[in-house]
């Protein structure tokens, strides 16, 4: 099977693009993070002189007069900016993941640098979903900025030529296991940021922020309440999708290792971080534990799947050493 | 943050001492609720995390007994101890099972309770109403113009799939209230998934007890093969506490060929190897059934699978002795680099039986051919590399040695490798040191000639007899449906209550009658403001107008 190295190039070429307006989308994201204060401060300070939560009067609809829509504050124009620019900087990704798949005629997931790409590109759609609210919008800048790491890693260390695959991967399971896999970590990447976020909140919670910089950061995310739902959420749709991609995974071992299950290091450790998520599952249902300990749960999680994903990889040797890196 | 429940100091009544068999008991019995409280669960599930992570990071001996070897060899102190603690068989080892089986048995205890539970609750009505639905966190409060049969009866058609409960003669005259409540499945698919995890565990220890599996190295050149009668016929054989070796599924293999495709870099493209297998009936009347066997493609027969692992190359050398007759061998070699397959092995040739009189004069005859084989020779001066996996152009850089090769000495030996002793004792001279070629010969100082004639492809097959393992995907699919039930499906329940509203005096004729609403989420409060409203307007269509209060939708 020969490569296509033009669609190839093509492909490359997206990825950096994409990864350009990425990290654009970042800039204005954190700008529009910045400038939300000023409209913040001053609505507290409205209300405190209002001396009540009564409504303005101006809201009130005069008949036959017609009230000029205010202005929307730049820090929302900002907002609504990067994330309409977002959408194009995950057209060209997806684009990069598509292209590479037609120029070396597989299922683009052989490598690492295809796995760590479709994760991300996971966590976008699953925060264009759930991080779809104004209130969300701070939490963009946080789950955007492991991912802009993870993907600058992709296409530098962990990069791979356009190549066909070795004959173990050449299977009907590959695009079913490891999409599977791939998604629910990026989906996973979602809820440990909420999860991190979350536990930031409470130490800072609302309306009692400190006055230092961790205090102005905090003030601009969502509440704790609302961060802890998001991880749930998240936890709750990564948690069988990543069951379901180990139980592909065990078919396919089945066929093409001669056993379902052997301990493998990859094995070992998708097993470990399956454990803790259904730990953080318990750990909500359980009085004393839903908080706080839930959280860290969550986040001891989503450093197993990162020691899954990088350390077992590169530094351990076993059956997955697919990275592509000589 | 804990929940305990404090009592004042001065309790003045200290409970009764118990009875030794008392306290016995009740010391049993907290012991059982402790072990399955979730608590205790939870702190399992996390030790199982933490127990899994040698099996991670250490070398493993299900994985590579050699790798373990080396580790210790490399900690001569701090090895044996960690072998001790059983940090190089973590899966099998007694801490890893100790905290699975208390896990298992804190699920058991902790299932089958709730199971029970469960079964009451499907057979026993929605609870009554409270008798303040306003105190609810979403509830309603309106008029109809129908009569509360009317407006119940209505009611009821749009609560179709929610176990309801029509109670009347409570509280007000002519009250009738409706008490429904869904998502029972919840619980359902909870207790399915935890008992399928329990199914799971057991099929995979049923599988482990009596499975077995073995592989073995056959050359590809349509020989004999060899058929799965007994352990001895694997090279390697690993098999279940219970299986003794007998009763193994006779399944019988013929390998016919063996083809790997490569791309120009050296890079595998596919393995794969025709081979023609006997099982069942077949082994009865003689008949030879063809497959071919592919990575990813095993074959399937009898129950067993018949796997392709693994490829090398076995040369081929004649040795043609003084008295003109000659003895042609084939062994496999070990691909020691699995990117070029240059393989090292060692061959090892018995004089024909006659051709010496004693014993003694045999044993100094004897011919051992170890060395390297490339499949696509390469040579830098004399040094034999490989520079692709294919056979394009083998070689061979081999030591002859003459002598006893001490295959009837007793002491075990490599088949891939020379006992080193028996050179340094003098009982194996190296006559000569040849790179040879198909074709080429090397003449030894006894008059015996030394032939490369070539290589044949050997396979590494593996036959796994596993029989709990379609019972271990069956768990596995049954856990994931019910786990997704689990998370999928939501408790609600609501309250209707209507009766007809009093006669005030002043108002005419019509007969009105108060409708009541109040709803609880029991799980996934997100959304539930909405979903309430949503249900209020489905079933209390009938008249909206008098709405007194509506729900406060506060989220959650």
């Amino acid at each position: 099977m020969p490569i296509d190295e033009t669609l190839a190039q093509y492909s490359d070429l997206s990825f950096k693009t994409a990864l350009v307006v990425y990290t654009l989308v970042l800039g204005m994201l954190i700008w529009q993070f910045a400038s939300v204060q000023v409209r913040k401060s001053e609505a507290r300070e409205l209300v405190t002189a209002g001396g009540g939560s009564r409504r303005p009067e101006d809201t009130v609809a005069v008949p036959g007069k017609v009230v000029e829509e205010p202005a929307k504050p730049l820090s929302e124009r900002l907002g609504n900016m990067a994330v309409a620019t977002l959408v194009v900087a995950f057209a060209l990704h997806l684009a990069s993941i598509v292209l590479r798949g037609f120029a070396t005629d597989r299922f683009p997931l052989g490598n690492m640098y295809e796995f760590v790409s479709m994760a991300c590109a996971a966590a976008v759609l699953i925060s264009f979903w759930l991080l779809r609210e104004q209130r969300h919008r701070a939490t963009w800048v946080f789950v955007l900025v492991p991912m802009l790491i993870l993907l600058f890693l992709a296409g530098t260390v962990l990069y791979a030529d356009a190549a066909p695959v070795v004959p173990a991967l050449r299977s009907f399971w590959l695009p079913l296991h490891v999409t599977i896999v791939s998604v629910g970590s990026g989906i996973f990447l979602v809820s440990g940021v909420a999860s991190l976020l979350f536990l930031f909140r409470l130490r800072q919670p609302e309306g009692q922020e400190s006055g230092n910089l961790l205090g102005v950061i905090a003030r601009r995310l969502p509440d704790a309440r609302s961060l802890d739902r998001l991880a749930y959420r998240t936890t709750l749709i990564g948690f069988p999708l990543f069951g379901a991609g180990v139980i592909l995974g065990a078919i396919w071992a089945e066929a093409a290792w001669g056993r379902f299950w052997g301990w493998d290091p990859k094995e070992t450790c998708s097993f470990i971080a399956w454990v803790l998520y259904a730990a953080y599952l318990h750990a909500r249902a359980t009085s004393g534990w839903r908080d706080t300990k839930a959280a860290w749960i969550n986040v001891a999680a989503f450093v197993a799947m990162l020691f899954n994903l990088f350390i077992i990889n590169i530094v351990i040797s076993g059956l997955h050493s697919y990275a592509g890196l000589t | 943050m804990t929940v305990t429940d404090e009592r004042p100091d001065s309790v003045p009544n200290t409970p009764p001492r118990q009875s030794g068999p008392g306290r016995a008991l009740a010391l049993v019995r907290n012991t059982w609720r402790g072990l399955t409280s979730m608590r205790t669960a939870l702190v399992l599930l996390f030790l199982l995390a933490r127990a899994a992570i040698p099996g991670a990071l250490l070398p493993q001996r299900s994985l590579n007994e050699q790798k373990v070897e080396q580790y210790i060899a490399d900690r001569p102190t701090l090895g044996p101890w960690m072998d001790r603690a059983e940090l190089f068989d973590v899966f099998g080892s007694f801490w890893f099972t100790a905290v699975y089986v208390l896990l298992f048995i804190s699920l058991v205890g902790c299932i089958l309770p709730r199971t029970v539970d469960h079964y009451r609750a499907m057979r026993t009505p929605p609870v009554r109403a409270p008798r303040n639905l306003a105190r609810l966190p979403h509830h309603y409060e309106g008029g109809s113009e129908h009569t509360p049969e009317r407006v119940v009866e209505h009611a009821k058609a749009g609560l179709r799939g929610w176990r309801t409960e029509i109670r009347t003669g409570a509280g007000r005259e002519g009250e009738i209230t409706v008490s429904a409540e869904k998502g029972y499945l919840r619980e359902f698919g909870n207790l399915v998934f935890h008992l399928a995890l329990v199914g799971l565990l057991a099929s995979i220890a049923i599988g482990k007890l009596f499975g077995y599996e073995g592989s073995v190295i056959v050359i590809a050149d349509d020989g004999p093969g060899f058929c799965t009668t007994s352990p001895a016929v694997y090279d390697s054989f690993r098999a279940g506490n219970v299986n003794d070796g007998t009763g193994m599924t006779p399944i019988c293999v013929r390998v016919k060929n063996f083809r790997a495709d490569y791309l120009d870099t050296g890079q595998a493209e596919m393995f794969t190897s025709d081979i023609a297998y006997q099982a069942g009936e077949d082994l009865e009347t003689g008949t030879w059934r063809d497959t071919t066997l592919r990575v990813n493609h095993p074959l399937r027969v009898a129950g067993d699978r018949v796997y392709l692992q693994g490829h090398g190359y076995a040369p081929t050398f004649t040795v043609t002795f003084p008295d003109g007759r000659t003895r042609t061998e084939t062994i496999q070699w070990a691909p020691t680099d699995a990117r070029t397959f240059l393989s090292t092995g060692v061959l090892r040739i018995d004089p024909p039986g006659d051709l010496y009189a004693t014993d003694e004069e045999r044993r100094g005859n004897q011919i051992a051919i170890e060395g390297l084989f490339a499949p696509t020779a390469s040579l830098h001066g004399s040094l034999l590399t490989s520079v692709f996996p294919r056979m394009d152009d083998p070689a061979v850089a081999v030591d002859i040695y003459r002598g006893d090769t001490g295959l009837d000495t007793g002491r075990p030996q490599s088949l891939f490798a020379l006992d080193q002793e028996l050179v340094r004792q003098g009982r194996l001279t190296k006559e000569a040191r040849v790179n040879l070629r198909p074709g080429e010969s090397a003449t030894l100082s006894n008059g015996a000639v030394v032939t490369f004639d070539g290589a044949k492809e050997f396979v590494n097959l593996q036959v796994s007899h596993d029989p709990a393992q379609q019972w271990v995907l069956v768990s596995a699919l049954t856990m994931m449906a019910g786990l997704l039930v689990s998370l999928l499906v939501r408790r609600r329940r609501i309250w209707i209550r209507v009766y007809p509203a009093a006669d005030r005096p002043g108002t005419v004729v019509q007969r009105r009658t108060v409708v009541e609403m109040g709803g609880l989420a029991r799980t996934d409060h997100a959304g539930w403001g909405d979903e309430f409203d949503r249900l209020r307007v489905r079933l209390l269509d009938t008249d909206t107008t008098t709405a007194r209060a509506g729900a406060d939708s506060t989220g959650d």
